[in-house]
């Protein structure tokens, strides 16, 4: 894991691993910690459980943990988990679908 | 697969889990989070994934199918080690058969041309509940499903079939993860409670209960709230008609009925034989090793084999060996007798061993007949045994379709053992399975064998599809002047003219009977100028049958041609029933009641309007007045359309002006609503538009100079063409209003139109309230179809909305022109009466289909405005509407 200027980087081989060092540093962390999620493809169960004990440990300690750059099968898991609710998410902008797009309200007639 | 417990009715599951300790609570919790992490994680599995690790698991458990057969054998005590063995291959290695190339990820099944796809959802944590009769072989079934699946399983397995079923779970389990599993996705409870089952069951994690095993458990399941694959007990018949082949049927049920000792509960309990074939059939049965009791062995198997006090099976029967069993109850047979074959009179709790035996102990009926035989099926199937499993044995198809018909059960078992059959895949091609769902009648939720299917949610994305469209018309349009010429090409050699008194006494009819074939029989037949009636229209049918008529002309204005409409429609097709003809429908394309297509007689219709509005000689549409019943009803189907329309403006020509007016309006009123129609399509839409070009351009002047003839025959075609676009698009919330006031104040229909006409735009042009379910269109067009028609008619505007005010406009500086009052309150009806009428006026308008292509949908509060906007006159109507943005 590489500590980035906004918090954690967290790498797709080892997930637990990097989560389990942001947590060791989270009475380093002010408010607000950053876990860049953007290297990941996906999660285990083992991963499960340590966002499980990062997210008790930073609502403990007050602080609102970031996660950016989660992909959105990944979201599903933490939203299946109940995850989701416990952190906050951001995007970083590669890589996301663009959504709610307005569409015009009367489009051209195709008949 | 389902069992009757050894002793079903004493099964007792809890319905509340009082009686758990904090601490089994929280062991159960335990599995509960690591199942639910083990499915979470599962959902970004692909389908590769997924089928590395069914493979290998398939092949762990055909090396150990021995291994977990002993074990179940060695902890249950019932059944035959080889049989389970071979029931754990055919959970492996016919499962896979059926699931390996089975999409059960992503997208599973696609539809293009229905712009359909199916896409797997995963349910999550299945609670899975196993058998003591079958149960590793049911675990192997059910952990392949869940890997295939990508849900996490907890299993929960019969008390006196645990170390087995652990064991199965625990191969199949080491073996998944190796492959890649999620860790925890499957579990099972170290040791088994009651509780614990009830507290699973209600748990809100738990996606889905899959209980295979007795009813007491699965009434459980179903009583928990939760999604459940409960599937019940069997009592299978089996007939053996005469027509079988015995050899093979005999060697089929002892196969079937002595599969690991009776323990499956597909395998049959009652045979029911014709009388003919019964004594062979015995003798079959004897000499392969089946011991036929006599009487009084008879009555000692159903003292012991059956409990007297419930009438089920006895549960130190279950599972054991035929010979083992005689030896229990003290019947003397060979030492390798594989099964005791009891006679039985009837079927029911007097005739006890008609139950069903999960033991090598068979039941059989002597029939004198077919009906006999299919009844005491019959019987034997509601005897606890609806909707699983039945077998036939039959050459006869005739026999084979009616036991299909009687007997209710998912599965029906045609010449092959019953027991192995229902197992899908080696008799047969039913889907494999260890789980027979037995439909309403058995109390599940399923029919089916169960499947990987019944394991996932199964998702439809549901692209959308344009609605098939056509455009319609008579096969020949003649227009202009002197088009009726065209008559002589013609052939026919019985004729029939169709007109009204004015066209006789005007010279019309000659002008038309000069130009038929002279070797043509004609005949004319005048009917009064006015809505055809049922009696007016049969007589006309009797002068088209006196003279075998080829041929029927219709000279008039849309009465005439709307009575030889239906003239022809009774002629060709006598039995057709004009009252279930004019059903209601929503849409002519998918009406519910067809027109009869078998015709007895053939007459070509040929229509010669003789006014410029209604088109009828080109449309689909009839309407008939029955005075006896006092109900008018409209018919509708493209089969009425004329075979050939003639537009020839000389039988125009002295119509007198206040009908050149209204009967144009109707023809403007068409085109413009047909324009905006929910049907309107490019075809529509070119006849529409060139239509609405024409009543502007030659209206006025047809109305001011008479004899105009190009005005006249330029109306003439914008009546035929108009009457083309609305026969194919369909009229608008303008003809529902028109219908209703017309009717009720007996104003001309064409009036009635114009009267509606500027407010009728305004309020579709606007923002709709509700806006017409329209699968054709995107988004609303309404007002841009408007200003389309205000660009072609050069009226100006630079913004739609502009355009739309200048075409309305335009609209009243033509109803202007024809002298078209601006108002109701204008024709001399009172506020009073007009407020009177209102309610039922807009319920009429309401019931109207013509709106129901209309662009905007039309509340019954806005029918009301809008009929108010009529009364009050121009300029009420655009007030009220909502401006969409430019």
């Amino acid at each position: 894991m590489s500590t980035i200027a906004e918090g954690f980087k967290i790498e797709g081989d080892r997930v637990a691993e990097c989560i389990h060092e942001a947590h060791m540093q989270l009475d380093t962390v002010c408010d607000q910690t950053t876990l860049d999620f953007s290297s990941v493809l996906r999660i285990t169960p083992r991963d499960l459980r340590a966002m499980e004990e990062l997210a008790d440990r930073a609502e403990n300690e007050s602080v609102k943990v970031v996660l950016c750059g989660v992909n959105v099968d990944i979201y599903k898991v933490l939203k299946l988990v109940k995850l989701a609710a416990r952190f906050s998410f951001a995007t970083n902008g590669a890589g996301s679908i663009e959504l709610g797009r307005e569409e015009n309200r009367h489009a051209e007639p195709t008949n | 697969m389902v069992t009757s417990e050894v002793v079903p009715q004493q099964v007792r599951i809890p319905l509340a889990p009082e009686s758990l300790s904090a601490e089994r609570i929280a062991y159960l919790d335990g599995l509960l989070r690591q199942a639910k992490h083990a499915a979470a994680v599962f959902t970004q599995y692909t389908q590769e994934d997924v089928d590395r690790i069914v493979k290998p698991m398939v092949v762990a458990g055909l090396e150990q199918a021995q291994y977990l057969a002993r074990l179940a054998v060695e902890e249950t005590r019932l059944g035959v080690m080889e049989d389970k063995a071979l029931k754990n291959m055919v959970a492996t290695e016919f499962v896979y058969n059926y699931v390996k190339d089975k999409r059960t990820v992503g997208a599973i099944r696609e539809f293009p041309e229905r712009g359909l796809v199916e896409v797997a959802e995963p349910i999550g944590i299945i609670l899975s509940l196993t058998p003591i009769t079958n149960p590793t072989s049911t675990v192997l079934f059910k952990c392949i499903m869940a890997i295939k699946t990508r849900n996490a399983a907890i299993f929960s397995p019969h008390p006196n079939a645990w170390r087995c079923c652990h064991e199965a779970v625990r191969i199949m389990y080491e073996t998944a993860l190796k492959h890649g599993a999620p860790e925890g996705v499957f579990t099972c409870l170290e040791s088994h409670g009651l509780p614990e089952n009830a507290y699973l069951m209600r748990h809100k994690d738990v996606g889905l209960i899959d209980a295979t095993g007795g009813p007491g458990m699965v009434k459980a399941a179903y009583s928990s709230g939760k999604p459940a694959l409960g599937v019940g007990p069997g009592n299978t018949p089996v007939y053996l008609e005469k027509s079988a082949d015995l050899n093979m049927a005999v060697v089929d049920i002892i196969t079937s009925k002595t599969f690991d000792n009776g323990t499956i509960c597909a395998s049959e309990q009652t045979v029911v034989m014709d009388d003919e074939i019964y004594e062979l059939a015995l003798k079959k049965f004897a000499d392969l090793g089946a011991h036929i009791c006599n009487e009084k062995e008879t009555k000692v198997l159903e003292r012991t084999v059956i409990d007297p006090e419930t009438g089920y099976m006895q549960p130190i029967a279950v599972g054991q060996r035929a010979a083992d069993i005689a030896r229990m109850v003290g019947i003397p047979v060979k030492a390798d007798t594989k099964l005791l074959i009891a006679p039985i009179q009837g079927v029911g709790r007097e005739h006890p061993l008609s139950a069903e035996k999960l033991f090598p102990v068979l039941a059989v009926y002597r029939a004198k007949s077919v009906d006999e035989a299919l009844k005491v099926c019959v019987d034997v199937n509601h005897a606890g045994g609806i909707g699983h499993t039945a077998v036939v044995f039959s050459r006869n198809e005739e026999v084979i379709r009616k036991f299909g018909e009687v007997i209710n059960a998912g599965r029906i078992i045609v010449n092959s053992p019953g027991s192995i059959g229902a197992f899908g895949g080696v008799y047969n091609d039913m889907v494999p399975t260890f789980s027979f769902g037995c439909g309403t009648g058995g109390g599940n939720s399923t029919m089916d064998n169960v499947n990987v299917y019944h394991y996932l949610n199964i998702k439809r994305v549901a692209r959308r599809t344009q609605a098939h469209m056509w455009f319609r018309v008579p096969n020949q349009i003649y227009f202009n002047m002197n088009a009726v010429e065209n008559l002589h090409r013609l052939e026919s050699k019985s004729t029939i003219i169709i007109t009204n008194p004015a066209m006789e006494h005007m010279g019309h009819v000659d002008i038309v009977r000069r130009h038929i074939p002279a070797r043509t029989l004609v005949h004319v037949s005048v009917i009064p100028d006015a809505e055809p009636e049922v009696a007016v229209i049969e007589q006309g049918v009797e002068a088209l049958h006196f003279y075998k008529a080829d041929q029927i002309i219709a000279l008039g204005g849309g009465s005439v041609i709307d009575a030889a409409k239906i003239m022809k429609l009774k002629y060709e097709s006598p039995d057709a029933d004009l009252e279930e003809l004019a059903a209601p429908f929503m849409d002519i394309r998918k009406r519910v009641v067809e027109y009869p297509t078998m015709k007895v007689n053939r007459a070509r219709l040929v229509a010669i309007s003789t006014t410029s509005g209604t088109g009828s000689e080109v449309t689909p549409f009839a309407v008939l007045t029955d005075k006896l019943s006092g109900r008018k009803v409209t018919l509708a189907d493209y089969s009425l359309t004329p075979d050939v329309a003639i537009v020839d403006p000389q039988f125009v020509m002295s119509m007198p002006k206040v009908l050149t007016a209204d009967t144009g309006i109707d023809c403007l009123t068409h085109a413009l609503e047909a324009a905006v129609s929910i049907y309107a399509s490019p075809y529509t839409d070119s006849n529409a538009m060139q239509a609405i070009r024409l009543v502007f351009k030659y209206l006025p002047i047809a109305y001011q100079r008479p004899q105009d003839e190009e005005a006249r025959s330029m109306m003439h075609n914008a009546a035929c063409i108009a009457a083309i676009a609305f026969s194919n698009a369909a009229v608008g919330v303008n003809h529902a209003l028109a219908h209703a006031f017309g009717a009720r104040f007996h104003v001309a229909h064409g009036r009635a139109n114009a009267l509606m006409l500027p407010h009728v735009m305004a309020f579709n042009a606007s923002v709709p309230t509700k806006f017409m379910p329209s699968p054709n269109q995107r988004g609303y067009i309404a007002h841009k179809k408007y200003a389309t028609i205000a660009d072609l008619l050069g009226l100006g505007g630079s913004t739609v909305d502009e355009k739309v005010k200048k075409l309305i406009a335009a609209t009243e500086k033509l109803l202007d022109q024809l002298a078209i009052p601006h108002s109701i309150a204008e024709l001399g009806i009172s506020r009073e009466d007009f407020e009177q009428a209102i309610p039922d006026l807009a319920k009429i308008a309401f019931d109207d289909p013509s709106w129901r292509s209309n662009p905007r949908m039309p509340l019954v509060t806005e029918l009301v405005q809008l009929f108010w906007s009529a009364y009050e006159g121009w300029g009420g109507a655009s007030a009220s509407t909502h401006k969409h943005s430019a």
